[in-house]
Order: C-alpha cells, then sequence, then structure tokens
C-alpha cells in the first residue's frame, strides 16, 4: 500500500524528517507515537501533499510515486487525512461539502455521480451509525463546532469516503471518553483487508480502542523503535525519553 | 503544472459576435442622431421633445470624476448611439418573423426563445444592441393586465404611464451619463403591473451588444401598482473586442402602496483581457422609489463582467413602512476595477433597508464598495443594517469600503459591519485534501462567502450565477 524510502523533509531551512522508513501492507494499522516536535504532523502532511515542504527521498502508494501528484489526485487515489485541525469554511453547508467532495472522486473514478436523495440517505445512515448528530450537516462547515464535533465530522468524511489508506492525524487530541468512543468505532467500522490506517497519536489511551498491528515511535525524525500493542503501554509507563529521545 | 493549463483556458464563453447587416445611426452625438432615434422609433412628439431637453441639458454639465476606478476619456463623437439588425425595422409580430440569425445567437447565449417560450415558466424581452428584438410570453402575460413590452412599443401604445413615470425617479438632471441616457436611449424594458395582481412568471431581459463602436443605451421602467408584486431579472453579454464600449443604462422602478419589485442582475458583459485590455465599462444609474406606504424594492446584483463596473442601485423609501434591500457580489478579477454600492434614502416612518454586499477581487483587480444610509428627520423609527464583507485572493489586488451614513432623528438606528478576509491556503489544503482542485475548491469557498446574495436570486437562475462566480475567478490562484 506505501512504502516510504529514506523521507526527509524541511521546512523554512530546518530538518524535520530525517530518513525515515516505513512500509504498510494492506489491510494494516500502523500507529505513531512520539513527543512533540518529533515530526509526526509533518509526515502526514508530506503524504497528504501540503505545500512548503523541502522533500527528499521516495514514496510509492499503490507501487506508484506519491510525491510527483497534486494533492487532490492523491486524495482522489483514496488517500485521506482525518486533519488535527479542521478547517472552518463559512457559507459552506456541511452535507453539500460530502456531497461534492465524495462525487468528485467518484467522478475521477468513472462512477456515477450520487443524486442528492440518495446521498442524503447515505449521509444519515452513516451519522446514525456514528451516533453523530445529523443537524451537524445542515451547519456551516465546522464553523462554531466544538472540538468533539470537527473530528467527529472527519470520521463522518473518512466513512463517506471509503478511502484506501486513512491518516489520522491527533484525532483524538482533546476528546473526552465518549467522542472518543465514536472515533475509535468510526476507525474499525472500516478496518478491512484492503483498507490501511496510519494512526498519530500522542497518548496510548486511543490504542485502547483501535488495535493496532504496529506501534512506532518516532524520535527527531525517524523510527528510533517498532512494536506491538504493548509498545505503546510500555511508552506510556516510561515516557518518550528512555526511547531516545534525548533532547 | 496542471495551474497554467487551467489559466490558459479561461475563455469568455459569450465572446463571438454575430454578422448581421444593421441600420445604425450616423456617428457621433447631436440633435440630428437624437432625431433620428426618435424618428425610427416612431416616437410621439413629447418624448422627442424630452429627449431634446435632455440633450440641451447635457451640454451644459461635466463627466464625475470623483469614482475611484479612472478610465481615458471617452469621445462620445466618436460613438454610434443607434444599431438595430436590418431584419428588426419592422417589428416582428410573432417569433416565428424574429430573423433566425437572431434566434440563433441567443440561442448559442442559452436562451432558446422558441424552446424557452414552451417550456420554462420565464417570459423573455431580448434586446439586440439598439432594439428589442422579441417578447415571449405576451399573451399570456396580457391576460392579467400585464404589460412587459421593449420600452420604445410602450412610449407607442402606453403614452400616459411612461409620460407619468419617466424620469420620475431619476430626473434628466441628475447626472451627465443620466442625462446623456435620457437624450439617446434606444430600448429595454417596460414593465406594468396592475393593481392587486401577482405576476405569474419571472420576467426577464436579455441585453446583449454586437455591433463595435456602439454605445448602448438600455432604458427600463418598471411600475408596480398598489399590492402587486413581479421578479425581473436582467442578464448581458457582449463580443470579445480590443475597444472599450459604452454601457450606460437608466432604470427606474416605482412600487406603489403595498406593491413588492424585485430585481436581479447577472451581470456578464466581456470583462477584457488577461491584460486589462478591451471591456464594457458598465456606467449605470439604477434607483426604485417605494412611492407607496408598506411597499417594498429589493436589488439583487452579481456583477461579473465588465472593464468597470460603476453603478449604485438604490431605494428612495418614501412610503411609511417601505422597505429597501441590496444584495450584492461584485468580482474584479485581472484588471477589472468596481466602484458599485448603493444609496439607501429613508424618507418615510418606521422604513427599514438591509444591504448584504460581497466584493471579491483577485489578480489586480480592485473592488469598493461605495454606500449611502441617509435618514431623514422625518423617518422615525427608522432602520439600516449593512454587512459588507471583501475576499481578497493573492496579494496585488484591493478592497476598499466607503461608507456614508447621515442620520438625522434620535429614533432610527444604524447598523454597519464590515470585515476583509483573504481566502486562506489551509482552507484550500483542506478541500484539494478532499479531492477538489483549486479551481473546485476556490468556486466552493467563493460561494460559501456569497451564498447569502446568491440565494436571493429566482431558483431558475442561481445555479446559472453560482457557477458564473466560479468562472470568473479561474486562473485567479497560481
Amino acid at each position: 500500500m506505501l512504502d516510504i524510502k529514506s523521507l526527509s523533509a524541511s521546512i523554512d531551512g530546518k530538518k524535520i524528517l530525517n530518513g525515515f522508513n516505513l512500509k504498510i501492507k494492506p489491510g494494516e494499522v500502523h500507529a505513531i507515537m512520539g513527543p512533540n516536535g518529533s515530526g509526526k504532523s509533518t509526515l502526514a502532511n508530506v503524504l497528504t501533499g501540503k505545500n512548503g515542504y523541502e522533500i527528499k527521498g521516495q514514496v510509492l502508494y499503490q507501487g506508484k510515486d506519491l510525491l510527483d501528484l497534486p494533492i487532490e489526485e492523491r486524495a482522489q487515489k483514496g488517500l485521506f487525512m482525518a486533519f488535527q485541525y479542521p478547517l472552518e469554511i463559512a457559507g459552506v453547508n456541511t452535507n453539500n461539502f460530502l456531497k461534492t467532495s465524495l462525487n468528485t472522486i467518484r467522478k475521477v473514478r468513472g462512477q456515477k455521480e450520487v443524486d442528492s436523495l440518495d446521498f442524503l440517505k447515505l449521509v444519515k445512515t452513516k451519522t446514525k451509525n456514528l451516533k453523530i448528530d445529523e443537524k451537524i450537516l445542515s451547519r456551516q462547515l465546522n464553523v462554531g463546532f466544538s472540538g468533539g464535533e470537527k473530528k467527529k465530522n472527519e470520521i463522518l468524511q473518512m466513512t463517506i469516503l471509503e478511502p484506501k489508506l486513512a491518516i489520522l492525524d491527533e484525532t483524538d487530541s482533546g476528546l473526552d471518553i465518549d467522542a472518543l468512543r465514536i472515533v475509535s468505532d468510526g476507525v474499525n467500522a472500516l478496518r478491512s483487508k484492503e483498507r490501511s490506517f496510519l494512526i498519530i497519536t500522542h497518548y496510548q489511551r486511543l490504542l485502547d480502542y483501535i488495535k493496532p498491528d504496529f506501534v512506532h515511535v518516532l524520535v527527531d525524525g525517524k523510527i528510533a523503535k517498532t512494536g506491538c500493542g504493548e509498545l505503546a503501554v510500555e511508552l506510556e509507563k516510561v515516557g518518550y525519553e528512555k526511547m531516545g529521545a534525548n533532547k | 503544472m496542471k495551474q497554467q493549463e487551467l489559466e490558459k483556458s479561461k475563455e469568455y464563453k459569450y465572446g463571438f459576435t454575430t454578422d448581421i447587416e444593421s441600420v445604425r445611426a450616423p456617428k457621433g452625438l447631436n440633435e440630428e442622431v437624437i432625431r433620428f432615434i426618435s424618428k425610427i422609433k416612431k416616437e410621439p412628439e413629447w418624448m422627442l421633445s424630452w429627449r431634446l431637453k435632455a440633450y440641451s441639458r447635457l451640454k451644459n454639465v461635466k463627466e464625475p470624476n470623483w469614482q475611484k476606478p479612472k478610465y481615458p476619456k471617452i469621445d462620445y463623437q466618436n460613438l454610434y448611439y443607434y444599431s438595430a439588425p436590418k431584419s428588426a425595422q419592422d417589428k416582428p409580430k410573432s417569433l416565428d418573423e424574429v430573423d433566425p440569425k437572431l434566434l440563433e445567437t441567443y440561442a448559442k447565449l442559452g436562451i432558446s426563445l422558441k424552446e424557452q417560450e414552451k417550456l420554462s415558466g420565464v417570459a423573455v424581452d431580448a434586446v439586440f444592441d439598439s432594439v428589442s428584438v422579441a417578447t415571449t410570453f405576451k399573451d399570456k402575460l396580457t391576460e392579467k393586465g400585464i404589460i412587459f413590452c421593449p420600452i420604445s412599443e410602450a412610449i407607442q401604445k402606453h403614452p400616459e404611464l411612461v409620460k407619468k413615470y419617466i424620469g420620475s425617479v431619476i430626473p434628466i438632471t441628475d447626472h451627465y451619463f443620466a442625462t446623456l441616457n435620457s437624450a439617446v436611449f434606444t430600448d429595454g424594458s417596460f414593465v406594468y403591473i396592475p393593481e392587486g395582481v401577482r405576476c405569474p412568471m419571472e420576467l426577464s431581459t436579455y441585453f446583449r451588444i454586437n455591433a463595435s463602436e456602439t454605445g448602448q443605451f438600455e432604458r427600463t421602467l418598471i411600475i408596480a401598482d398598489k399590492g402587486s408584486y413581479v421578479s425581473y431579472l436582467e442578464g448581458c453579454t457582449a463580443p470579445m473586442r480590443d475597444e472599450n464600449q459604452l454601457h450606460a443604462a437608466n432604470v427606474e422602478l416605482i412600487a406603489l402602496d403595498d406593491a413588492e419589485i424585485k430585481y436581479s442582475t447577472i451581470q456578464n458583459w466581456y470583462p477584457g483581457d488577461e491584460n486589462g485590455k478591451g471591456g464594457i465599462y458598465n456606467f449605470v444609474t439604477k434607483r426604485g422609489a417605494c412611492r407607496g406606504k408598506n411597499s417594498k424594492i429589493s436589488w439583487t446584483q452579481v456583477e461579473t463582467g465588465s472593464a468597470i463596473t460603476w453603478k449604485y442601485p438604490s431605494c428612495i423609501l418614501q412610503g411609511d413602512n417601505s422597505v429597501g434591500e441590496f444584495y450584492s457580489v461584485a468580482i474584479t478579477n485581472n484588471y477589472q476595477k468596481a466602484d458599485t454600492g448603493t444609496k439607501m434614502i429613508h424618507l418615510g416612518k418606521n422604513t427599514k433597508s438591509k444591504i448584504i454586499s460581497k466584493g471579491i477581487s483577485a489578480g489586480h483587480g480592485d473592488n469598493t464598495y461605495r454606500g449611502l444610509v441617509r435618514i431623514s428627520s422625518k423617518a422615525k423609527n427608522s432602520r439600516n443594517y449593512t454587512q459588507c464583507d471583501s475576499l481578497l485572493m493573492g496579494n496585488k489586488c484591493g478592497a476598499h469600503t466607503v461608507p456614508y451614513i447621515e442620520n438625522k432623528n434620535s429614533s432610527s438606528i444604524i447598523e454597519h459591519e464590515a470585515t476583509t478576509s483573504k481566502i486562506n491556503e489551509e482552507q484550500l489544503f483542506y478541500c484539494n485534501q478532499r479531492g477538489l482542485n483549486q479551481e473546485e475548491a476556490i468556486s466552493l469557498i467563493v460561494n460559501g462567502f456569497c451564498k447569502e446574495v446568491l440565494q436571493q436570486l429566482p431558483m431558475e437562475f442561481a445555479v446559472e450565477a453560482q457557477k458564473l462566480v466560479g468562472i470568473s475567478l479561474e486562473g485567479s490562484v497560481g
């Protein structure tokens, strides 16, 4: 699914990712943990194509070079990111945004567009399954949403777009226990043999709900340690410093 | 990269010219030309003398110069003031008699006059250069006593109405362009809705400039008698040319007791090329009088075209409890300039006005909102709410807000809110990450920004306007 080879990324001359390697196979769930400033969000941004980074190295996505593609083409090819800070867009109705997004992607893939009525049925089912109040659909995109509502909205979008590889950038931060459960249920419901996840988090807490196949510890722009679920538990006990973060 | 390809693809869809034999007045502005226009329109004597009065006044007034967008001096002697397709000389009586070339032109513009008459519920008056070439649904409207016809026809058939109301909202002495229009106006629409009648369909005029070196001087007059209602929409396009062409219109609206007029504009005149060459000078005077009590006039404008847009659709709130509204989207891309807004003149008691203005500047575009709210001493308990939002794209464009506020009594309230924002990189990234390309993302964000205005448009046109907003900004980010 994803093969990252000695990836380096700097912003304004400052090196953030430094010789990062990672392989994700279809169906796998990888968690990336690490202290503040270790490069977790940079990794997500570089993979999704955000401007402003100087990049070296190679990333293969479904066997093809990912880094040359514009942001939207990566998304159209099934790469999704749940944002750490979802953006507010005034005047744009959430339901309409979701529908536009889904239909744009479907169109590129040569699939038939979903009409308003079918979409409404789809989105209502999904909100119900995720226990999200469907009132958010008629509100302006993320405008005036609470932190929890914004994150739930990201999971709703992910559920509707059915990505091949989903990156969750600290989706758990700032969530209360109920919202955390909704987010985790959303991810777990989507887990399948074909779909992979890259979950970026500070805390082990989320991994109580979403059981990862691998846990990686990111320190100073590269993976310092890789293990299974237990690694996260251990991390929680001893802290990042013992894992090779000396600063 | 992709971006550049998109920029190249930007093309003004309506920029074609129709090759048609036309009849013109001799070039230049003088009494003979005015007599020529009046004669060819078979006008009664009073109309001609009204025109001549305006013309004699014109010699003593100067063009205004206080506006923000400056333009090279217009040589008024080097323009044609009348140009009409030869085939429209003897006014066709039905659509079947209209020159197929003209029907084809309108079909190309997306207005199939023949099909349209059968299918949609919108009556259209099609104005080509200086004449109206067709008006649909006339019979159906006549049954209700509604008059919807070219103003040149109204001058002949309904002189008492025209005489009573023309120039009553925009006097011939108003200002240079209003006076010029009064002297040389050629065609436009006339609407009269009788007492208590609710117009059963949208009325619409489609203005097309075709001939070169020709000015278009539209005159439109809409009267809503007591307790009546009408919704009217105008659309405008012109060929792509290197020269600047002048469209100087006068539009007067009159709403009597309990009447309501909703007037919408989708202005898509040729905006000039990406270097600012060519394009229409859209210098327009639009004013409505809420003459009766409880009357209402609502202006909605989507201004995407023209090299320079210079207009202030205004409301004079004479009747007690009358309401004036102004909803505007003005887009300036490349080297386009706009100086637009409104005047709300509160004269009656308990009058209300609302102004929602959305200005979008991209490229080297320059956008000015200019608006006056005046509450007179007699207009007790009146209210105004103004909201002016500007959206900037890139760092070479400009946005300016110039509000004038005068309140002469203490029982009235004026509120003014203004914001300026920039399309934010993060928002674009978010949309891109959801599969939308740059253009789609901008169109989505901008349409969200303009939503309060666009939703005021009649349903039949709202979708078209949304698309137009997106297209106008194509290639503006890169």
